[in-house]
């Protein structure tokens, strides 16, 4: 692989990961914000509340995953090289 | 597949190297097979030794063993529904104890004692293949959840409730295999590389929150997988009640 092409796939690596994880990170931000204010409203209801949200931070998560496995393919199994 | 010419040892984790078997045309990895096989023959172990002696109140193994049915149960029933979810509960319990002691025994089991001629030993799931494999069976299911179910009538689900989401519609079966899988292995490798990254820094000590981190994570994520896969099955034989 040539040096140019290296040097690209390391800096699109990093934008893949550092971008990719800033809406994912505000909308993790703000679903917690609704289900802390659901808990404080309504203790009773924690649990159910707690399951629903595990699971959409794991859905928004994936987001960012996604940016980590373009950049892992980008790194170690570069298809330009 | 070859790894960047990177001057450091990345973490002396090999990530994109493989123990290759040849088995007639095809190139297997070895070392995915091999800790699927530990992971297999562990879960049979505890669920026949727990099932050996079945008692009236539950102790030990056998205890374990219910609340763990009982966990799953609650899973299946919430999400596919009261009618469906007894055939597909054995799908659903199978994916999600699979999934967990995979990537528990990947961040547990002491695999760097044992050399490999090639590649290393880990979880099953930070490899594409098993992923990809475990979601097409999702796949697979929820389309013969469907059609054994409710016929040809399961393809009105593509036009409800209006045609115009039949392209959608048709773009999800796509992207739900593809989500799922890229979602699990994604997730398990970034969490062993991360470990693998802070050890080769701080050997010592630091690495230990990640770790805990990354138990927390993977037990979500197998609680995922099978949440999306009860949840895909029972959006199939859902009924519209008109």
């Amino acid at each position: 692989m040539d040096s140019l092409t290296s040097a690209a796939s390391v800096v699109a690596a990093g934008l893949a990961v550092g971008l990719g994880s800033i809406g994912p990170g505000i909308g993790q931000g703000s679903a917690s914000q609704g289900a802390v204010e659901g808990i404080a409203r309504q203790p009773e209801a924690e649990g159910k509340i707690r399951g629903t949200l595990l699971l959409s931070l794991a859905f928004m998560e994936s987001l960012t995953i996604y940016g980590l496995v373009v950049a892992l393919v980008l790194l170690f199994a570069n298809p330009f090289s | 597949m070859a790894p960047l010419p990177l001057a450091l040892p990345f973490a002396a984790l090999e990530v994109g190297q493989h123990l290759y078997w040849q088995l007639g045309n095809y190139k297997i990895h070895g070392q995915v097979f091999l800790s699927s096989w530990v992971v297999i023959g562990a879960l049979l172990a505890v669920v026949v030794v727990g099932t050996r002696r079945l008692e009236r109140d539950p102790k030990g193994v056998q205890n374990l063993l219910e609340f763990l049915w009982d966990y799953l149960r609650d899973i299946a029933r919430e999400y596919i529904g009261e009618k469906a979810y007894r055939d597909w509960l054995p799908f659903i319990g199978t994916l999600f104890l699979f999934i967990f002691v995979s990537n528990w025994g990947g961040a547990l089991i002491p695999w760097k004692l044992i050399h490999l001629p090639s590649g290393e030993l880990g979880a099953p799931t930070a490899d594409i293949n098993t992923t990809i494999a475990l979601a097409l069976l999702v796949s697979l299911a929820y389309f013969y959840a469907g059609l054994s179910r409710k016929g040809f009538r399961y393809f009105e689900y593509y036009v409800e409730p209006t045609p115009i989401m039949l392209p959608f519609k048709i773009v999800e079966d796509f992207t739900k295999p593809l989500s799922l899988s890229f979602r699990l292995f994604g997730n398990i490798l970034a969490d062993e590389l991360v470990v693998a990254v802070l050890a080769f820094l701080v050997p010592l000590v630091v690495p230990l929150p990640v770790m805990f981190l990354g138990l927390f994570t993977s037990a979500i994520q197998a609680l995922i997988f099978a949440t999306l896969a009860a949840y895909y099955i029972g959006e199939a034989v859902h009924e519209e009640h008109h």
